[in-house]
């Protein structure tokens, strides 16, 4: 049976790692190598390395980072934030990356999806989508979730499918960084409407809000940082949990 | 030395990345010609069976040869796929034929009519191999050991199949016969057992490489 998988998100700054409470307010919480392969030997899924300043002169610093992370670790590795052209994404893939994930550059050229699934298969492409919840619908944002689009998240999703790409990442920001739980009815919207895997982000505080993103969200995988950061053999113990409530997962 | 065949699908970092992990010597030929001094080919590849274009011409013929002389070959996602003497994703593109059989579009005949979601294609995850019979490569495996697929197009179960997995349907998630064996799976992004099934395929390339010179 195919394992929901549990994603580790490292949030990395300068090449450190760093984690936000609604985006804000960040706070260092070590060397991403040293992390990845902690959290590799606890059982880990996957990594993703998303960049939250991504500007111009800090790319090399990434690319520096991600070669670290890769040496490490024989497992799918993600590279976001930031990406907005072919150069950028191919740097990531260049510098060991299997994916790179797109977010703002995404909603303002879409055509990048299309020519990075020709370029590098569709399996190295994912969307990454920041939703808000707006009355019974969900809307995007963009630009760190700064940014309204007034775009509908399910439509989006459909359309970024349907250009190349192989996975949405799907961050609730009413739910980011508060540990109250996944957005259960947004993640299954999504999931429903799309036949392409989607990793459920954002809100992640106990073992038992694993279980229902999977269970009630009908998520293929769930994205978190700090619920792994600040505490030891947190992977470990979150797969006993999800296997004793009768979820699939790799051990 | 192995010889890591570069036909553009796909990024090959992280196949370059776990065989160096591995103490491996390898090389990246640039010309058919290179093969013969090869003891070992890796054929690796994601996205469409189309891309396997690229080795139709001089590859295709340079890799047979070094077959026929015992050298070791593994084909890695699409790699597996080209084994085989086609798939449907490119109808009329022969593969190598070494396996018989046509690779086809994953399904899920008992797909329920609700509740569930939509069955996702492609395939993207960890998944177990049910272990079907012995074999070299699965050496020191586990029967439902886990390991990392991204695919939307599978191989048939026949007598070549060394493990199977699940999804929707039964595949062939790695096949073999003698010194030719594929996986659909990445090992080089399936953690520790997908790094023990490289190494398994690194000492079968020792053992033949040793074979050949004292025959000489």
């Amino acid at each position: 049976m195919l394992s929901k998988r549990i994603i580790a998100c490292l949030d990395v700054r300068d090449g450190c790692v760093v984690k936000g409470v609604n985006f804000e307010g960040l706070r260092s919480a070590g060397d991403p190598a040293e992390l990845a392969i902690r959290y590799n030997q606890e059982g880990i899924d996957e990594v993703v390395i998303l960049d939250v300043t991504a500007t111009i002169e800090k790319r090399k610093a990434l690319a520096d980072t991600i070669h670290a992370v890769a040496q490490h670790i024989f497992l799918p590795l993600c590279v976001g934030g930031g990406i907005r052209d072919e150069q950028h994404a191919e740097a990531a893939i260049e510098a060991g990356a299997d994916k790179v994930s797109l977010n703002t550059a995404a909603v303002t050229n879409p055509e990048l999806i299309t020519a990075l699934a020709r370029r590098y298969g569709s399996q190295a492409v994912i969307v990454a989508i920041d939703a808000k919840r707006d009355g019974d619908r969900f809307k995007i944002y963009v630009r760190s979730g700064q940014q309204s689009t007034g775009r509908d998240a399910v439509e989006w999703a459909t359309e970024a499918a349907d250009r190349g790409a192989g996975e949405i990442l799907l961050t609730s920001i009413d739910c980011d960084g508060t540990k109250s739980g996944f957005d259960c009815p947004l993640t299954a919207t999504v999931s429903e409407a799309v036949s392409i895997p989607v990793i459920a982000s954002g809100g992640a505080g106990t073992f038992d809000h694993f279980v229902k993103v999977f269970a009630v969200g009908k998520a293929d995988a769930a994205l978190a940082a700090s619920i792994f950061h600040y505490s030891e053999h947190a992977v470990a113990d979150l797969k006993a949990h999800l296997t004793q409530a009768g979820i699939p997962v790799r051990t | 030395m192995i010889a890591l065949i570069d036909y553009r699908a796909g990024n090959l970092t992280s196949v370059r990345k776990a065989l160096t992990h591995l103490g491996a010597s390898y090389v990246t030929p640039t010309s058919p010609d290179e093969l013969e001094t090869c003891s070992g080919v890796i054929v690796p590849g994601v996205g469409n069976f189309r891309a396997t274009e690229a080795l139709d011409g001089d590859w295709t013929p340079a890799i047979q040869r070094a077959v026929e002389h015992s050298v070791p070959l593994l084909g890695i996602c699409l790699g597996l796929q080209w084994l085989f003497s086609g798939s449907d994703e490119a109808p009329g593109l022969p593969g190598l034929g070494t396996m018989s059989g046509t690779c086809a579009l994953i399904k899920n005949p008992n797909q329920p009519e609700d509740g569930a979601g939509p069955f996702k294609v492609p395939h993207v995850g960890w998944n177990s191999l049910h272990l079907r019979r012995p074999s070299w490569l699965l050496e020191g495996l586990q029967d439902g050991d886990q390991v990392y697929f991204t695919h939307s197009f599978a191989a048939p179960v026949t007598t070549d199949c060394v493990a199977s997995t699940s999804y929707g349907i039964e595949f062939a998630s790695v096949v073999e016969r003698d010194h030719i064996a594929g996986v659909q799976f990445h090992p080089e992004k399936s953690g520790d057992v997908g790094l023990t099934i490289l190494r398994n395929f690194l000492a079968r390339v020792g053992t033949s490489a040793r074979r050949a010179t004292n025959a000489l």
